[in-house]
């Protein structure tokens, strides 16, 4: 410390406090902001819905009893838990074209959102399946379900209460990175703040604004979801 | 022919030999009660009897069905065979009421407002039909286990398999749930119980089957059964349980 001192570069920092904070140039910028914000929202309510019904189809297949069905849900959990997520966007909106496959800028962000919290799900889910007694499938199997009703009516409710908590935190995990769809252009908040400051050059506020509206979303997104969780689980008991 | 019919069954899990080819005829309307030290293989012959288990060699037919591990087969014999266990094995998240109603709507196509009523009447049958939209974790175990009959009951089974079903409960608990069996025996329900309960062997069963070894090694009426038990081994376990 006393070196960086020494060296003069202290004054350099201290120089910067003197910074004048300017919202009211953001003012101006409302509009984009909040179709931003708004883009984000949305991006959010598709993918998190669409992420979840992917992750409990990759879950029933990896506890599937076909082989080829078990196998191919592992590979598409690996894959995409061990590559980042810009490049999947990436490979998704500059890559596919190459085979015939394109999409708008939003298609592809929200089809990479979808795939990626999928992936996530499908492991946390899997596991709350896993944690389910076997001789609730066994009575279950007594009482004559099949499979299939077995899967959705008694290890896929408790399952997925077991491990909501996980879940709705790695939605939010995904609202947050949406952020990063703004490398394709898509509107959203992030490429409303980038849009803004390279107008009004007010990266500090224009940042500190976006990030503000991120945290006010991951808190209402969790308060939300937490309080739509413990309805849909309660236990509570039901009038006959 | 008999409601269960077991023939030359064996079963094994890998080597070790659990079943060594069990007979057992068993008619509508008997109660019978499976004895014998643990690992005596006699919850493993219940739980073949409904295709829980498969079993390597022989035949078991209930009620005219050829039991299997197949799906479709274990769907048809649900139809007549129930069964209740030692766990209770209620669903958490349904209620006492979703519990019973589960399977006849499903597998009946029982309309609702029908199951509605079955599963009071099936409550009413085991003491509990004020617990209808209770949740299970709010039951005491006997009370689970009460219901966990009820919702065997819904399905209106021909037999009744009872796999210790009073193993897990408490002692001042056991009693409300033999009282429910006593009752269903003498409404002439099919029960095959595996059971320590000796007493209830003894004053409520007609039969008993004691297990040693993987073989039915002794079996008769329940109270020839403990009154003169006629093997040495059966001698023993009366000795060391009674």
């Amino acid at each position: 410390m006393l070196l960086l001192y020494t060296q003069g570069l202290c004054p350099c920092g201290i120089a910067r406090m003197n910074y004048q904070l300017n919202f009211a140039d953001l003012l101006n910028y409302q509009d984009v902001l909040l179709s931003g914000l708004w883009m984000t929202i949305k991006l959010t309510i598709v993918s998190t819905i669409g992420g979840v019904l992917l992750g409990i189809a990759g879950a029933a297949s990896r506890r599937h009893r076909n082989g080829f069905l078990r196998r191919a849900a592992a590979c598409y959990v690996e894959l995409i838990r061990n590559t980042p997520f810009i490049v999947q966007l990436f490979f998704i909106f500059f890559g596919l074209p190459a085979i015939g496959i394109k999409m708008s800028e939003i298609e592809a962000g929200v089809l990479a959102m979808v795939i990626n919290l999928g992936a996530y799900l499908t492991e946390i889910i899997r596991a709350g399946i896993d944690a389910t007694p076997k001789g609730q499938i066994e009575a279950a199997r007594t009482l004559g379900l099949s499979s299939r009703q077995i899967f959705f009516r008694i290890v896929l409710p408790p399952a997925f209460a077991r491990v909501y908590s996980s879940v709705v935190s790695q939605c939010i995990i995904v609202m947050l990175g949406s952020a990063v769809v703004s490398q394709i252009s898509v509107p959203e908040l992030t490429y409303a703040a980038n849009f803004i400051q390279s107008r009004n050059f007010l990266s500090f506020e224009s940042y500190l604004v976006a990030a503000g509206f991120y945290l006010v979303l991951a808190f209402v997104m969790r308060l939300g979801l937490n309080a739509l969780g413990s309805r849909a689980f309660s236990r509570e008991e039901k009038p006959a | 022919m008999s409601l269960v019919s077991i023939h030359e069954v064996h079963k094994y899990y890998g080597d070790l030999h659990v079943l060594k080819g069990i007979n057992l005829n068993i008619e509508a309307g008997e109660v019978v009660s499976i004895i014998g030290r643990s690992g005596s293989g006699k919850s493993t012959l219940l739980r073949c009897m409904n295709g829980l288990e498969k079993y390597d060699d022989g035949t078991i037919i209930l009620d005219g069905k050829e039991v299997s591990t197949d799906e479709f087969q274990i769907r048809r014999l649900s139809e007549s065979v129930g069964m209740v266990f030692q766990n209770f094995n209620l669903f958490p998240h349904l209620t006492v009421g979703q519990n019973i109603m589960l399977a006849p709507t499903l597998i009946r196509g029982m309309s609702k407002p029908a199951a509605k009523e079955l599963a009071l009447d099936m409550l009413g049958k085991v003491g509990l039909a004020d617990k209808f939209g209770q949740y299970p974790e709010k039951l005491s175990g006997g009370q689970q286990q009460r219901v966990a009959i009820a919702r065997s009951l819904a399905m209106q089974p021909k037999v009744l398999l009872c796999d210790e079903i009073t193993s897990a409960l408490d002692p001042e608990l056991v009693g409300e749930v033999l009282k429910v069996l006593e009752q269903l025996a003498s409404e002439g329900m099919t029960l095959i119980l595996v059971t320590h309960e000796m007493n209830f062997a003894r004053d409520v069963g007609d039969r008993v089957v004691f297990m040693h070894q993987g073989k039915v090694w002794e079996t008769g009426p329940a109270k020839d059964v403990f009154a003169a038990p006629q093997t040495a081994e059966l001698q023993q376990f009366i000795g060391a349980v009674l």
